[in-house]
């Protein structure tokens, strides 16, 4: 018998969380979960078992504790088929503009955690000839913003990191994926006004990420919407950027 | 404070929102004059609190599945279409399905919903084993048929006022198949309806759709549906044992002008269906479970048909005995007004399992009205006829009957509120419906 593919999702408690670990379930992965609180995440997991009839198992994972990080690759108890890092802090930009701690977590939540963890999958995938990254960064990283460019600024980093170890690692038989998904209706946004048409569920982000690991896309947006929207943020003249309120 | 209403849009009122991301912020959250709101498919005033509504929608993880009994037990967020989505390719359905996919499991406990099959297989509450309840004086408390019974059948059918249900533990329904074999029988009038729907009750399904446009000889002409879970050797070759169920790919994206629905559109749509479904009358076909227990669902935010201002239904049940005479009554009275839905059903129910359930012996007719004109006037003298035939209104789908008729429909009221008292303190789970029908003032 065959043994089956596993996914690691990093940041499972998330709500897109939940719904990549579904997802890859559904379509007959094994699952890990890891977060910062492993016992808040055992019933994630008993719902991936009770679902799907899969393995799920829970690893205990801190994303600004970048010292653990070797530990922790090493102690899985296998290299997964698939990483997927969800991790991510949307903070608050007015807090992060003067308080330099806030501002501090914010960027290395975003970026330096997710990368380095990424990074250090992408050589063990490298070694093996096969793997699959996935990170999860956002439209705000495509332009910084007046109103968010502390986390939009991370997130820049982030994809830019993911595209260049996409560059260096498709040589090597690995994959990686960046998503950007927009807004998202998720316990992050709630209280947010977001723009209806522009806005999906969790679990559409879920079947995007799978999608995109299954047919080896590279970025993906989860609404296409997004692409024309940040193709217009993206060339709109410096000039009169700054003049607009957003 | 926000801007809330049900599926019918009418009563919009005030209410704090809050979705708690845990059983015990769950508890933090109530507040005296507190409900919990699932996925918000109650017409009018349910799921609304007096003070505040806690969204449970969140709340959505099957705690265990045993595929050797198809005993689960879940959160109450759970939706149907995600338990059908999830476990009927695996060979498992719930027992009751309402008209729609998407209600969460605690919804359908607190209405104890009917499906098609109500006479024959009575309501949700009766496949339910037993419930995680966070009461009003903030216990949480496992209720069952024998633990803590009393709690348990207030709490179905209970309309979430004995407490927040936060899991429960349930059997799913053993198919071979996610499709229906199903009979259309056409019916020229109320009659032959009735009659139809009798001869109907061994089938596991059956509910007759009405055309409440025709008058006259036609008065309550109507197609009627049985139908069957159909076995694997009844499927086309090659036919995939579980159909897919499609999200809904229309939506009404903006509120109709009003005017969109008026007597004449609706009985050029109502002669059309007829027509149609009369022709197919007769042979049985299989179909698949999605158009047949959710016709609505492949339109997403239909409710928008009937414009700004929302719409009403008016479900009744009446006893078996008066039926027949009270049931053509008001289809004549609504045919006369010349506004009434192109929605109107027809099933017969059984006896209901909750203190406050809905269901009784009897016939159920469900008839959508926007608002607007004298429609409240007009469903407070059918309720009249309702009450003097010893029937009842749904309250999943009231917005507007008065204290009278609410008591005069549910005789063991007193018994439930003594209940709710018993898990209640200071009146922390009040709705607005409860404010409006039956708390004490
Ligand atoms: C198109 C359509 C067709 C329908 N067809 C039918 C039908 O055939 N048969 C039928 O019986 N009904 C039918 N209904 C009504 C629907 O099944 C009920 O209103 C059901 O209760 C809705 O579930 P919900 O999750 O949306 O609950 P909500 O509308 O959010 O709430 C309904 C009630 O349940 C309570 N509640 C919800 N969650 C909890 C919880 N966790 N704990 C405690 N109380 C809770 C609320 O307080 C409220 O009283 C239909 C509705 C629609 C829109």
């Amino acid at each position: 018998m065959t043994s089956r593919k596993t996914a690691l999702v990093l940041g499972g408690s998330s709500d897109i969380g939940r719904a990549a670990a579904r997802a890859f379930a559904k379509a007959g992965y094994d699952v890990g979960l890891a977060g910062r609180d492993v016992a808040a995440l055992e019933p994630d997991a008993a719902d991936l078992r009770a679902r799907y009839n899969v393995e799920a198992n829970l690893h205990k994972f801190d994303v600004l504790d970048t010292a653990s990080f070797d530990g922790f690759v090493a102690a899985l108890p296998a290299l997964p088929d698939v990483v997927i890092s969800i991790v991510g802090l949307l903070g608050v930009q007015q807090n992060a503009e003067s308080d330099l701690a806030h501002a501090t977590t914010i960027m290395r939540s975003n970026y330096e955690g997710p990368s380095l963890i990424l990074g250090l999958f992408a050589e063990k995938f490298l070694a093996r000839g096969a793997g699959t990254i996935v990170g999860v960064s956002s439209v705000a990283g495509d332009r910084g913003r007046a109103s968010n460019y502390v986390y939009g600024s991370a997130k820049a980093g982030f994809s830019a990191f993911l595209s260049g170890l996409r560059a260096r690692a498709s040589r090597g038989g690995v994959h990686v994926v960046t998503v950007k998904p927009g807004f998202v209706r998720t316990k992050m946004t709630e209280g947010m006004k977001l723009i209806g048409p522009l806005t999906v569920e969790a679990p559409v982000v879920g079947d995007a990420i799978l999608q995109a690991v299954e047919k080896k896309t590279e970025v993906v947006y989860v609404s296409g919407k997004w692409r024309l929207v940040m193709l217009i943020i993206k060339t709109l003249p410096e000039a009169v950027f700054k003049k607009l309120k957003f | 404070m926000t801007l809330v209403s049900g599926w019918g849009r009418f009563p919009v009122v005030d209410s704090d929102v809050l979705r708690p991301r845990s059983f015990a912020a769950v508890g933090d959250a109530v507040v005296a004059g507190s409900v919990a709101r699932g996925n918000g498919r109650a017409y009018g005033d349910a799921a609304i609190g007096a003070v505040r509504t806690i969204g449970m929608t969140g709340f959505d993880r099957i705690r265990s599945f045993d595929p050797a009994t198809g005993r689960i037990r879940l959160e109450a967020g759970v939706q149907l279409a995600d338990l059908i989505d999830t476990f009927g390719p695996r060979g498992f359905l719930p027992f009751v399905v309402p008209g729609t996919r998407f209600v969460s499991v605690g919804g359908a406990i607190a209405a104890d919903v009917h499906g098609k099959n109500h006479h024959c297989e009575g309501g949700f509450g009766r496949y339910v084993d037993s419930i995680l309840l966070r009461t009003g004086q903030g216990q949480t408390i496992e209720v069952s048929r024998e633990q803590n019974s009393d709690a348990f059948f207030a709490t179905i059918g209970g309309m979430g006022l004995t407490g927040i249900i936060l899991e429960a533990t349930m059997r799913l329904r053993p198919v071979e198949t996610g499709w229906i074999r199903e009979r259309v029988i056409s019916a020229s009038d109320l009659d032959a309806a009735m009659r139809a729907l009798d001869a109907g009750d061994a089938a596991t399904y059956s509910v007759a759709w009405i055309d409440c446009a025709a008058r006259g000889r036609d008065l309550g002409r109507s197609l009627i549906y049985l139908g069957e879970h159909a076995s694997r050797d009844e499927l086309a070759e090659g036919a995939a044992a579980f159909p897919v169920g499609k999200n809904p790919n229309l939506a009404v994206p903006v509120d109709l002008p009003s005017m969109t629905l008026n007597r004449f559109s609706i009985r050029a749509f109502n002669e059309l269906y007829y027509r149609m479904g009369a022709r197919r009358a007769g042979g049985s076909h299989v179909v698949s479970l999605y158009p047949y227990f959710f016709p609505l669902d492949a339109i997403a935010d239909w409710n928008r048909i009937y414009g700004k201002r929302g719409f009403l239904q008016h479900q009744c049940v009446i006893p078996e005995r008066n039926a027949r005479a009270v049931l053509g009554e008001i289809l004549d009275r609504v045919a006369r007004r010349g506004d009434a839905s192109f929605l109107a059903v027809l099933k017969k129910l059984g006896q209901g399992d909750g203190i406050l359930s809905f269901p009784l012996p009897g016939y159920t007719l469900a008839l959508d009205f926007p608002v607007k004109g004298d429609i409240l006037n007009f469903l407070d003298e059918i309720d009249r006829l309702v009450v003097a035939a010893g029937g009842r209104l749904y309250l999943a789908k009231d917005a507007r009957q008065s204290r009278a008729t609410f008591e005069a429909g549910y005789p063991a009221l007193p018994r439930f509120n003594a209940i709710r008292k018993s898990l209640d303190l200071n009146g922390a789970i009040r709705s607005k419906l409860s404010q409006r029908l039956f708390d004490e003032v």
